[in-house]
């Protein structure tokens, strides 16, 4: 038997729920996420991806349920792993007043990097960073912030890599960038790689399976091929709308019923 | 390692250090927060000043008891700027919307404390030291000539700072932003009771047994003590520091409880109001 099948998941979500006073966030949820796969979560507003997120990075305890990472239980036992991940969000900023290169700095440190000014330096020539390194996180334009918090995210090269809203508030053309980069980091790596994100088009790039969330409950769970055509649709945003919009049951039915139809014309 | 416990006992010199870095990284960019540090200590200082030298030349007490105001004025602004210097440090994370980045790092909560104490005495060097040779210059007044009572006095207000500093922290972490202004006000509450200008026996009975449950209360009047009747009360500074052990312990305990339940109900993530 090979290494890979006798190691346990990259990320283990077991019945998870988080109640916040009467708000059932997350709703009983399980999945598990192999090592090396980029795994898509989707869901509108309130669906409890940021949640789920949170919860597997250990910056929130779960009601009931578990989050396991790399074996450890979350929160638990979090030192034990938290030097292995790391998270991007544009939710989350570092210090405006702080360069760049301090940034990543203060950062490498924290994560013990080894040899960190060439682990900057790459980074640096990898995400394009050369030009602004030197001047303060807080006067950069979105795409380079993005770009830096990407930098921060990839500082201690993290098996697992938490992403909620990678490419939010970037142009086409930066977003594409990023998407490149992290393709490229997971198959040079091996990480692991679960990314929230309202970006159908992204998602459909970057992940070899989708999770799609509502009400802090999973609604469906399989790669983009399978999703497609069991909705019946030419798109994963349609599909994020059948769900969205209660439509889900009736769009897989449809879809069925054509490919019945379909597959009895195909005999007679 | 495993386990929440272990993991927060343990202590790693590496990232206390890349804490106190980033926020010497701060100051040295922001010349206005530098400025800040010395600024007020230095009005305090000549308010207080200019009002003892007036008092004391008109009075035969005040004259005698030179540098009583002085040295309470300097004293209680360690106790307060040591409280400030902590709480702004951790501020600063929620300013810039990184405690995030922080709380899934590496980073253990005793480590967090460990950098904000040392930037707490870093920038009360930098606001207090040239204060005091303000305090030389303008007014006679040579806080170091108290010696080593000076050290004790110092150890036994930064330690009650600390702990304040600690428990407000947490407060903030578990209910955001709208807990703010404690940071800049609670030090205030303990001014009247820990008798920063006047003695103890001043105060009713019944506050006098609050105020005797402070530890800045013994500096003070150990302070007097010294200043007034060259008498050192090492009995008075004893009591304080076993005082501030209990505190500080009491303080460490409650910012891990409210670090938990800030985990249980999502705080660490949304830190607006």
């Amino acid at each position: 038997m090979c290494d890979v099948m006798l190691q346990p998941p990259a990320i283990e979500v077991n019945k998870l729920v988080k109640v916040y006073r009467t708000t059932r966030a997350v709703d009983g949820i399980s999945f598990a996420l192999p090592r090396g796969t980029v795994t898509g979560l989707l869901g509108g507003n309130g669906a409890g991806k940021t949640t789920t997120i949170a919860i597997i990075l250990g910056l929130i305890s779960p009601t009931s349920g578990s989050a396991r990472v790399l074996g450890a239980e979350m929160p638990r036992q979090r030192y034990q792993v938290l030097h292995r991940m790391n998270f991007e969000s544009p939710f989350v900023d570092m210090p405006h007043r702080l360069t760049v290169r301090q940034n990543l700095k203060v950062f490498g440190r924290l994560y013990a990097v080894d040899d960190l000014r060439e682990r900057i330096a790459c980074l640096a020539r990898e995400l394009d960073l050369i030009e602004f390194i030197d001047r303060p996180a807080g006067k950069l334009s979105s795409g380079q912030k993005t770009r830096v918090a990407l930098a921060k995210a990839l500082i201690n090269a993290p098996d697992v890599l938490l992403l909620d809203e990678p490419t939010a508030s970037l142009d086409p053309d930066t977003a594409d960038w990023v998407r490149s980069h992290l393709e490229r980091y997971r198959r040079e790596r091996g990480a692991t790689i679960l990314l929230a994100s309202h970006n159908m088009v992204e998602v459909e790039r970057l992940c070899e399976r989708v999770i799609i969330m509502k009400r802090g409950r999973i609604e469906d769970d399989d790669t983009p091929p399978r999703l497609l055509a069991r909705y019946g649709r030419e798109t994963l945003e349609e599909v994020f709308l059948d769900v969205a919009r209660g439509r889900g049951e009736a769009a897989r039915e449809a879809a069925q019923a054509r490919e019945a139809a379909q597959s009895g014309e195909t005999v007679q | 390692m495993s386990g929440s416990s272990s993991g927060t006992i343990a202590l790693a010199p590496h990232r206390v250090g890349a804490m106190v870095l980033r926020y010497v990284y701060l100051l040295r960019s922001s010349w206005s927060r530098v400025l800040e540090l010395i600024y007020w200590p230095a009005i305090q200082l000549f308010v207080w000043g200019f009002l003892q030298l007036y008092i004391s030349q008109n009075s035969g007490f005040f004259a005698r008891a030179g540098g009583v105001f002085i040295g309470a004025v300097l004293m209680w602004d360690i106790l307060f700027r040591g409280q400030l210097g902590f709480s702004i440090s951790f501020l600063e994370e929620m300013w810039s919307r990184n405690l995030a980045n922080l709380m899934i790092s590496p980073l253990r909560p005793i480590e967090f404390v460990s950098a904000l104490m040392t930037m707490s005495l870093i920038r009360l060097a930098i606001g207090m030291v040239p204060v005091t040779i303000f305090a030389i210059v303008f007014f006679g007044f040579n806080l170091y000539g108290l010696g080593l009572a000076l050290a004790a006095f110092f150890l036994n207000l930064i330690l009650t700072s600390w702990s304040v500093g600690v428990v407000v922290s947490g407060v903030v972490l578990r209910n955001g932003m709208g807990a703010e202004s404690l940071a800049w006000t609670i030090m205030f509450i303990l001014m009247p009771l820990t008798c920063v200008y006047y003695p103890v026996s001043v105060l009713p009975p019944w506050l006098q047994t609050i105020a005797w449950a402070l530890p800045p209360t013994y500096v003070f009047e150990g302070m007097r003590a010294l200043v007034m009747q060259q008498n050192i009360r090492t009995d008075l500074m004893l009591e304080a520091f076993g005082l501030n052990l209990i505190y500080f312990a009491i303080a460490v305990f409650v910012f891990l409880q409210l670090l938990e339940s800030a985990r249980r109900i999502g705080s660490l993530l949304q830190t607006g109001e």
